[in-house]
């Protein structure tokens, strides 16, 4: 075990001297050239300020809040997006309907939601992941729908002489499978953006905790270390979560393609 | 029992910018037999893929018909397989899993399903790529899977359109090889577009050729050929030469 750790260590040398280097020459900047807390708090007052957020065990509730304004954006984007984005990809009349409205409501940022997310919603967590949904539902809309679009169309002739006949069926057995690899895509630049759109909405105060709403209260009593401490906290979650997500899509979703030189 | 009837079969498709017509198909009319193995030779352009398209119900025809043991033809059915020039094995399926593809949809129970599809991927000498991706396999094995896939559902006329077109000439050989085999142990009718004129020599009871655009029967060969077929006997030359001679004549009438 001790023995894998090092060799592993030994392996990935230049990436973990180029962390190590990082970290050593924004302590000593912090320390010596800028020597000013609230323009750059030092690795250490970051590091300090972690710990004290897990004795407090507000690290905990944030994180969990956070999570939940997330995830019902997530669901909510995933329960209106794919199915939208299928109907648009495999019958012409609905993507003719849907595509105008889709092209007008896109390019309005996500955050001049925000006011509407609250008059509708009030201060819940139903408001923030109205927020993120607003943020997700497009990408996952458009990517969908191109992927059904790009579908070969010998793998859809190939099923009908088969006998798979139904517009059900060949979505389930043919369309679906075929447009996963773009499916996942758009899902994946969807939870980019949405997770950009959390912090935003937590911000705002649409709810009043989340890791997005400590930070910008943090900085409302000029504790920086902590802000920067929110900051790391909110990209290493949102690296984690991309990392999750990619590993069981390309594990379960994806397993086929492995291997295929595009 | 898989007896084709195709009676004057014409086909124009309409250009959608400008609305032009053009002919594909004029009045094609011939029969195939009850297991025979019937091949379409024709200089490229000529609608003998059209022709099979249609037959297969995946493109309309203007006029005419076509029957298959008498009931008209109208849109796809697992009773007639077709196996595509293109590679169509559905890349997400493993080979055995595309194999089972037609069974599943015939709502065939799973062990039954598995059990043919076995057989049939021992039938073209796959059995070891059984849970294999399609990418993972050459052209000659997808080729030999698809094949595989169109019998797993035990239709009654196979169409092939030019199956081996995109192999290298010894593949091509043996997967013919292999082909005539299988056609002699199960009881199937082959409806068979080529541009190779030694491939349909060497596989048909019959060859049907056609003439340039808009495609016609120019003429109904019969090859009386004893099979095992040698493909360099002097009567094997003999044929070929008379087909070739008749593609020519069609490639001057055209300019």
């Amino acid at each position: 075990m001790n023995f894998k750790f090092i060799k592993t260590l030994r392996q990935k040398s230049v990436e973990v001297v180029s962390v190590l280097s990082v970290i050593v020459l924004w302590q000593f900047t912090a320390d010596w050239i800028v020597q000013n807390k609230l323009k750059l708090p030092s690795f250490y007052d970051v590091l300090v300020s972690f710990f004290s957020i897990l004795e407090s065990g507000s690290f905990f509730t944030d994180l969990l809040i956070s999570l939940l304004h997330f995830g019902i954006g997530t669901i909510a984007a995933f329960l209106v997006g794919i199915p939208l984005g299928i109907a648009m990809g495999w019958f012409k009349k609905t993507s003719r309907a849907m595509d105008p409205i889709i092209e007008i409501l896109r390019p309005i940022p996500p955050l001049a939601w925000i006011p509407f997310a609250m008059a509708w919603f009030g201060l819940t967590p139903t408001a923030a992941g109205f927020i993120v949904f607003m943020g997700m539902v497009f990408p996952i809309i458009i990517n969908t729908y191109t992927g059904f679009k790009n579908i070969p169309k010998i793998y859809v002739e190939a099923a009908k002489v088969l006998g798979c006949n139904s517009n059900r069926e060949l979505i389930r057995y043919v369309a679906l499978p075929s447009a996963m690899p773009s499916i996942v895509a758009g899902i994946r630049i969807a939870m980019g953006v949405g997770w950009m759109c959390l912090v935003a909405a937590e911000m705002f105060g649409v709810n009043e905790d989340g890791l997005g709403y400590e930070l910008w209260q943090s900085s409302h009593l000029h504790r920086m270390n902590f802000v920067l401490m929110y900051m790391l906290l909110l990209g290493f979650l949102g690296l984690f979560i991309d990392r999750s997500f990619r590993y069981y899509a390309e594990s379960k979703l994806l397993k086929w393609k492995a291997g295929i030189v595009v | 029992m898989g007896k084709l009837s195709v009676k004057n079969v014409s086909c124009t498709f309409q250009k959608k910018e400008d609305g032009s017509e053009t002919e594909a198909l004029e009045n094609v009319s011939f029969e195939v037999k009850d297991g025979e193995f019937v091949c379409i030779l024709g200089p490229s352009g000529c609608g003998k893929t059209t022709l099979l398209r249609i037959a297969a119900g995946l493109e309309t025809l203007s006029s005419g018909e076509i029957l298959l043991n008498g009931e008209k033809i109208t849109g796809p059915d697992p009773k007639r397989g077709m196996v595509f020039q293109q590679y169509s094995l559905f890349p997400w399926r493993t080979v055995i899993e595309n194999i089972t593809f037609g069974l599943e949809m015939q709502k065939i129970e799973k062990t039954e399903a598995q059990k043919r599809a076995e057989k049939y991927l021992e039938l073209v000498g796959l059995e070891q790529f059984k849970d294999s991706y399609p990418h993972e396999l050459s052209g000659g094995m997808q080729q030999r899977a698809a094949i595989a896939r169109a019998f797993a559902n035990e239709p009654e006329v196979l169409f092939m359109d030019e199956p081996f077109g995109a192999l290298d000439a010894q593949t091509r050989n043996v997967l013919q090889d292999e082909l005539l085999k299988i056609w002699a142990q199960k009881h199937v009718t082959f409806l068979f577009v080529t541009h190779s004129v030694d491939e349909a020599v060497f596989l048909s009871d019959r060859i049907v050729v056609m003439s340039a655009r808009p495609g016609r029967v120019k003429e109904i060969i019969n090859v009386e050929l004893p099979r095992p077929r040698s493909r360099t006997s002097p009567e094997a030359n003999r044929l070929r030469d008379h087909v070739l001679k008749l593609l020519e004549e069609e490639r001057f009438q055209k300019r």
